[in-house]
């Protein structure tokens, strides 16, 4: 036998005071409950949840259920962070270079914006780019259109909606365009590894990823039409536009806080990585004659990618859980609709805070191991 | 030696259970939340995070408000001081959890009393101390003078967690308007939102529109529509399970009004001992033995009026003379045109 009685006690203590933690509470709780006749049980979900959400990405109003009042907050918390994410990495990566770039000024205003962005609490700044916003933005009579057709006012940002003919022709376009790319990019490889040729991938690929959707609307039939916001008026002083597409200021202020917030953690992150490389490693490259673009692409951010990543999925982690601050500013993400009204209406505290924190749990173990795959991707492997 | 110990300090202890035993009454031992409250000598007690006129905190920390003083009368009349009360101010969306989960023994802030939030979530709600309904604020401005001009596309500031939300999509589906609910947390982010246009209306009970219009940077600019689309009766609630305390409760608000309807007031309640009438006599304490029925002495409602005042002097002091709502409209006595008419103390 190899087991130790001392290495197995431990661990048997362990489970046991988890077990009985855990167990000391749901029996707590479910005496609490049943002494104030509070039932326990999911049913509600199936119930009309009778209230209506400001903004939603799948048609919603109060006749539907409360799960689908549910899934109206979770597509909404989902979309904060995607968009939150895309903003945060782009910005995040040209902070980080900017911080190392041998140009005073370009240098010290990316240093200057990390540490005044990162020090000050996210709450206060998600008030800031509300409020400040709501006070700064035109009413809509008053907005200026920006190229003719974008109105941005106090109610929200107003941009045309597109009207297609033909769209999955388009769609189809571009999926065949995606596909060539990724045979020539294959076929390339090939090439380069027998023959040593280089074929410019990257000039063939823009080509294509415009030329087939325009060949899509000159030969395939598609056409696109706009439909732009037009000024209503409700009242004597009280104006909305209608038509189009509007995305609500409470949007547009949580994505701007929450990318500028967690963007100065990434530029560090990003910064910290190409540090981490060798500077051997980049005078090596350029002696054996790759150009400076080669020698960043090829040797640095490969090897810096590594250091970047794991830090990264943390901060991609942050943001999904900090767009949970959105209940502060009425953007109706899982915590206002879901934890908020639904809670209040139906009084189920115990079964609807579970399931939030169920989803976020499961929101961010996707993310960790969506990043864990791609940092596993990029790793050296050893031949 | 220590065997001794051990035996001396059990009879100690047993003597002293006898001994809290003999001197507690039967209503303070079947109610739990009186005992602790005695115990700890300071009523918990559930109030808004700021609502002029019912619960708000001046600079220095002191609560005033007529949903403050049902708390006070209940601390007067259980532990003597009305000044013992333990304010926890709560969202709209953390007041219930709170009171279930213990945390406070009374909710008095604006509540509103539905059958689900009666019979569902474990409250009970113990009387109504305002009558309220939900009404629309606009900006003078628009030229909006009544809930009928309201068109397509109309956008709404209100909280979440509230009947405000449900009577609002029941008003605008009724009338077939489509609109904009753009619902906040807290309410002072509402003000500011509606004070800075992002919304056309304000929509929550119309006391509370009232109180908020003062907060807003010009309240002149403002006016109150005046159609209510809802019966907000508001009143205080406690935990499910707890009888004696719910009584305690409900009678400490009955005592305000009652007091007022027959002219007993906080300068005069001394006075009142001696008069000829029985109904006002009880009140006060000098006839029958109201109070031991709760576990409480003799002098419990007398100091409710002594130190908290009636209802009329309550909101006086803070509805009325802040210039909330002047006119008490149904929250005046049934002798007087109002709806205010409570069972009787005897």
């Amino acid at each position: 036998m190899n087991f130790k009685l001392k290495d197995i006690v431990p661990q048997l203590i362990t489970v046991l005071a988890v077990v009985l933690v855990f167990g000391f509470f749901t029996y707590n709780a479910q005496i609490n409950m049943e002494n104030r006749g509070i039932d326990f049980g999911y049913g509600f979900l199936t119930q009309e949840s009778s209230f209506d959400v400001q903004f939603s990405l799948i048609e919603y109003d109060g006749s539907h259920s409360y799960f689908r009042a549910y899934l109206v907050g979770l597509l909404n918390t989902i979309l904060v962070s995607v968009i939150g994410i895309i903003i945060a990495t782009i910005l995040g990566v040209i902070v980080g270079i900017a911080r190392l770039s041998p140009n005073y000024l370009i240098n010290k205003f990316a240093a200057f914006y990390v540490e005044f962005f990162r020090n000050i609490p996210l709450l206060l700044q998600i008030f800031f780019w509300y409020f400040a916003a709501l006070r700064a933005l035109p009413l809509p009579q008053d907005a200026e259109a920006m190229f003719g057709v974008f109105f941005l006012t106090i109610k929200g940002l107003y941009v045309p909606a597109f009207i297609w003919q033909n769209f999955n022709i388009f769609f189809y376009s571009i999926i065949a365009a995606i596909i060539a790319i990724i045979v020539i990019r294959a076929h390339a490889k090939k090439v380069q590894e027998n023959q040593g040729k280089q074929i410019p991938v990257f000039l063939i690929s823009i080509g294509l990823i415009f030329i087939l959707p325009l060949l899509s609307f000159l030969i395939g039939g598609v056409r696109l039409s706009f439909e732009v916001p037009v000024l209503k008026q409700l009242a004597t002083t009280s104006f909305i536009y209608e038509g189009g597409v509007s995305l609500p200021p409470e949007l547009i202020a949580l994505t701007l806080s929450l990318s500028l917030y967690t963007a100065t953690f990434i530029a560090e992150c990003v910064r910290a990585g190409i540090q981490g490389v060798g500077k051997g490693q980049k005078e090596a490259a350029a002696s054996i004659g790759l150009t400076p673009n080669q020698v960043l692409k090829l040797v640095i951010m490969p090897q810096a990618l590594r250091i970047i990543i794991p830090p990264t999925t943390n901060q991609y982690l942050n943001l999904t859980k900090n767009s949970s601050l959105a209940a502060a500013i009425a953007y109706p993400d899982l915590v206002l609709v879901f934890a908020g009204t639904a809670l209040m209406q139906t009084g189920k505290a115990i079964e609807i805070v579970s399931i939030t924190m169920f989803t976020y749990l499961t929101l961010s173990i996707s993310i960790s191991i969506l990043m864990n795959w791609y940092n596993k991707k990029i790793a050296i492997q050893e031949k | 030696m220590f065997k001794y110990l051990k035996q001396l300090t059990s009879l100690v202890a047993m003597v002293a259970v006898l001994f809290t035993f003999t001197t507690e009454s039967m209503a303070a031992k079947k109610s739990k939340t009186l005992k602790n409250t005695q115990k700890k000598g300071f009523v918990r007690c559930g109030v808004s995070q700021g609502l002029p006129g019912f619960s708000n905190a001046d600079a220095a920390g002191n609560w005033t408000g007529v949903d403050v003083d049902v708390c006070r009368a209940v601390a007067a009349a259980v532990l003597g001081d009305a000044n013992k009360v333990k304010f926890t101010p709560l969202s709209a969306k953390e007041r219930f959890t709170a009171l279930t989960s213990g945390e406070i023994d009374i909710l008095s802030r604006n509540t509103t009393w539905t059958l689900s939030r009666d019979a569902d979530i474990g409250l009970t709600f113990v009387g109504v101390n305002f009558y309220d309904g939900q009404g629309f604020m606009v900006r003078k401005s628009s030229g909006i003078t009544s809930t009928s001009q309201f068109k397509d596309g109309i956008s709404a500031c209100t909280n979440i967690g509230t009947t405000t939300e449900l009577n609002m999509r029941d008003f605008f589906n009724s009338k077939g308007i489509s609109y904009e609910p753009v619902a906040f947390e807290k309410a002072d982010e509402v003000v500011a939102a509606y004070d800075a246009g992002r919304c056309d209306t304000y929509t929550t009970d119309k006391s509370g529109l009232a109180a908020q219009r003062t907060k807003m940077k010009n309240p002149d600019e403002h006016i109150v529509l005046p159609e209510t689309i809802s019966k907000e009766p508001l009143g205080p609630v406690v935990r499910q399970g707890d009888a004696v305390w719910e009584d305690i409760v409900r009678w400490s608000l009955n005592t305000m009004i009652e007091a007022e309807e027959y002219g007993i007031t906080s300068a005069n309640a001394d006075m009142m001992k001696t008069s000829d009438n029985p109904a006002i006599k009880r009140l006060v304490g000098a006839e029958g033995e109201l109070g031991a029925a709760f576990g409480l002495d003799n002098d419990w409602s007398l100091r409710i009026i002594k130190q908290v005042g009636n209802y009329g002097e309550s909101y006086k002091r803070n509805i009325a003379d802040t210039g909330i709502l002047p006119d008490r409209g149904p929250n005046q006595l049934w002798t007087k045109g109002g709806i205010l008419y409570v069972p009787p103390a005897r």
